[in-house]
């Protein structure tokens, strides 16, 4: 088996990346589609990760990523708060019966 | 050897699930998997040897956000349906594109330079967290305090959403 490169980090994130995209486009239900942007928002971190560590361990890095792990944090915490709001509303959560912009 | 090893066994758990979070047809199945997926990825973390940021993505993660999504899904249970709709629109054209996503980044990835697959001057690593406090407390204070702030105004708001 050959020595696990950059390369290697770099394709799984690309693969996460793409199932996260393909999460965000054919699902319906909108809990499932913040999976699919949670699923890139790690993606995109495994890569900061990676090439951090691949140019010798520069912290500036993992730095980045943390602040990418308190955005989502945050992202979460409103986006399932709107989620609430508009299944109260609309008594759905599938994003493309949420047509309308006013009652 | 082992590094190997547990590379390909955290990088499998990490696809394989977040391939279940994508297709499979209960929310609920999908939010489980996602656990598996922020495990792989803190393993994948641990063997990039950045230890406090796989410890803080299974506290923030698995802690924090899953825990939101799983009442995120069952609180917008429908009562009436039996089961929660999951299904699928537009699957063709969507895989086709992310296929060719894929495909695109992986051959760019693969045709770069070389000596990205060397890890350069490997440094003696004793964990990451005193420099990364020092780091935070030092060159990005700023971005460090806007970013509390940020967690606060978020929550505040969320809060006021989910109340109205």
């Amino acid at each position: 088996m050959l020595e696990i490169g950059l390369t290697h980090y770099l394709i799984v994130s690309a693969l996460l990346f793409c199932l996260g995209f393909l999460a965000l486009t054919i699902r319906r239900n909108a809990v499932l589609m913040l999976m699919g942007i949670e699923l890139m928002l790690n993606s995109a971190n495994i890569n900061l990760i990676a090439f951090s560590r691949y140019q010798g361990l520069m912290l500036d890095g993992h730095v980045l990523a943390l602040f990418v792990i308190i955005l989502a944090a945050a992202e979460a915490a409103v986006a399932l708060a709107i989620v609430l709001h508009i299944y109260r509303t609309h008594n759905t959560v599938e994003a493309d019966r949420i047509s309308s912009l006013k009652e | 050897m082992e590094q190997t090893i547990l590379f390909y066994v955290f990088a499998a758990l990490t696809v394989c699930s977040a391939a279940v979070v994508v297709f499979s047809r209960s929310v609920i199945y999908a939010a489980f998997s996602l656990l598996f997926t922020f495990l792989g990825v803190a393993g994948l973390y641990v063997l990039l040897s950045a230890d406090f940021i796989a410890v803080a993505q299974i506290m923030v993660y698995i802690g924090g956000i899953l825990i939101l999504l799983v009442f995120g899904v069952m609180l917008t249970r429908n009562a009436t349906d039996v089961e929660i709709r999951a299904g699928t629109l537009n699957t063709l054209p969507a895989l086709a594109v992310a296929t060719a996503i894929a495909a695109i980044l992986i051959v760019v990835f693969t045709q770069a330079r070389d000596d990205w697959m060397q890890v350069r001057n490997i440094p003696s690593i004793e964990g990451t967290s005193l420099e990364l406090g020092e780091l935070l407390l030092t060159t990005y204070i700023l971005p460090f305090e806007v970013a509390g702030i940020l967690l606060l105004v978020a929550v505040m708001g969320a809060a006021l959403i989910a109340r109205r």
